[in-house]
């Protein structure tokens, strides 16, 4: 009887401890409910609380990878908004015949080399990354950060080989962060507004410039609310806090 | 003898719980792919992260017994509040979220741990991005399942026949691999099957202390989760894959060890 007792618990166990799902928003939406890309959130969560003190909007963000947000939506997770961190993943949803109207690009972001404060190991370009000794973390290449980073990479002439391919940008971050890992290629905004670590800069011939595309979404429960944040994203108020969380706006 | 009649209620119940494991399961049958079911059982990436998932979850189920076995008789032996203590102490990564567990892996044994460091600092050696992280992730997470299994089985143990043994002249060592251990060999297996399945089942400790590299890091649940997003396919048939090769093993072993269970 006591081992029927525990297989029962552990059972229950078992099945507790699996990978949350983020999927916000019942089955009845009030607040307006927006996929963010997780290099968002700083900003987002500050346009968020303008939105709330000035408009009475709540809103409910759900910050993830893009690719991860991507295929919540396709698979039919509920939503008002979506904010991208590529324009690729844009298209997929729009192609998934996903978006209420047109995407609207409202930002840009450049690369930046994390590395602790102070730049102990002197990593000063991207070629320092193949450094032998040196623990370098980068996105996974399914996260428009990790593609990116390739990108410049390639463009450097220089081959990498990471310890890790993180699942987000704030999971290469955070190593970075932790003393984990010496260095990783991150979004200039992870580091104007992470502030744990320092920022090395990658030169404009090497650099690749992230486009972030926003769309209200066909499952949108709260239409008006979904377009007075989006217009507020793309005005110039919405634009300078943005710019002040280290964006380029549109 | 007659059994009792099960009421309706209770069939029906057991029938809804049994749905619940089956219905997704279905899912995963009727959507896999069949088609490409061979080609990505030859795909390297497939074959790399299942090789190494079947390697760190017995690794981690082979420490587990090693060290979860004594740490279960101690338990057996302890009373009252010091019991309450230590249990709750071994069963605190049943509970943790495994994300928590993996961040609290790092600030013990990571560059900048309590252990890590100095670690780090006297041999260079650094344990995260590492099989070795992989496979600590696994135990940390799976090992209470057999700590609980065998305390339980050493707590209804009859000791009769281990002081019988003694009485008739063993010695602690040969009472505990002849008698003890055999009498125990029930409990164990189920706490060791048990350990050995969140081990290959586990991603959220793993992800974060040992973090993701193909052929060093990268077990199934974390192939699987990334593939989700880039090509579902794919993740359906790993998904099935390492279903196919659990019920295998599981069916192999109960075969091989068990008699009386």
């Amino acid at each position: 009887m006591n081992r029927v007792r525990f297989a029962l618990v552990a059972l229950v166990l078992l099945t507790a401890c699996g990978q949350p799902a983020a999927t916000p928003g019942g089955p009845a939406r009030t607040t307006l409910t927006v996929f963010a890309a997780a290099s968002l959130q700083p900003a987002f969560d500050n346009i968020g609380a303008k939105l709330q003190s000035t408009q009475n909007i709540a809103t409910t963000f759900s910050y993830a990878g893009t690719q991860t947000l991507t295929t919540q939506l396709t698979q039919g997770a509920p939503a008002d908004v979506f904010a991208s961190a590529d324009v690729a993943h844009m298209t997929t949803v729009q192609s998934a015949g996903l978006l209420l109207s047109q995407s609207a690009l409202f930002a840009h972001n450049r690369l930046e080399i994390a590395v602790a404060k102070g730049n102990p190991k002197g990593v000063h370009s991207l070629a320092d990354l193949a450094r032998s000794g040196l623990v370098v973390v980068l996105a996974d290449p399914s996260v428009p950060a990790g593609k990116y980073a390739a990108q410049a990479l390639a463009k450097a002439g220089v081959t990498v080989h990471p310890a890790s391919f993180e699942q987000q940008v704030t999971g290469v971050l955070s190593k970075v962060a932790f003393g984990e890992a010496d260095a990783g290629i991150v979004y200039h905004s992870d580091i104007v507004t992470g502030r744990q670590v320092d920022g090395v800069v990658i030169p404009d011939a090497q650099n690749v410039i992230a486009d972030y595309p926003i769309a209200v979404l066909k499952s949108v429960e709260n239409q008006a609310g979904a377009v007075v944040f989006v217009d507020f994203v793309l005005s110039t108020e919405g634009q300078s806090i943005l710019t002040s969380a280290g964006f380029q706006g549109a | 003898m007659k059994r009792t009649r099960v009421p309706p209620a209770i069939w029906l119940l057991a029938a809804l719980g049994l749905l619940l494991f089956l219905l997704p399961l279905a899912g995963l049958i009727v959507r896999a792919p069949w088609n490409q079911a061979l080609g990505e059982l030859t795909d390297p990436t497939t074959t790399t992260a299942l090789g190494l998932s079947i390697f760190c979850s017995l690794t981690a189920t082979a420490i587990a017994l090693v060290l979860g076995i004594p740490l279960a008789m101690i338990l057996a032996r302890t009373r009252g509040t010091l019991r309450n203590i230590l249990r709750a102490l071994t069963t605190l990564p049943m509970v943790l979220p495994p994300v928590v567990g993996g961040v609290a892996l790092w600030l013990a044994f990571g560059r900048r741990g309590l252990v890590g460091s100095p670690l780090y600092q006297a041999f260079g050696i650094q344990i995260p991005f590492t099989t070795a992280a992989a496979v600590m992730a696994e135990t940390f997470v799976a090992m209470p399942f057999l700590v609980i299994a065998v305390e339980a089985g050493l707590r209804s143990l009859d000791h009769r026949y281990e002081e019988a043994a003694r009485s008739l002249g063993a010695g602690y060592w040969r009472v505990f691999t002849r008698v003890t251990l055999p009498l125990l060999r029930p409990a164990i297996f189920s706490g060791a099957v048990l350990c050995w399945a969140r081990a290959l089942g586990e991603f959220g400790a793993t992800i974060t202390f040992a973090g993701n590299f193909p052929g060093r890091t990268q077990t199934v649940p974390i192939a699987v989760y990334l593939a989700l997003e880039t090509k579902p396919e794919a993740a359906i048939t790993l998904s099935l894959i390492l279903l196919v090769v659990s019920v295998a093993i599981l069916v192999g072993m109960r075969d091989r060890w068990l008699g009386a269970l």
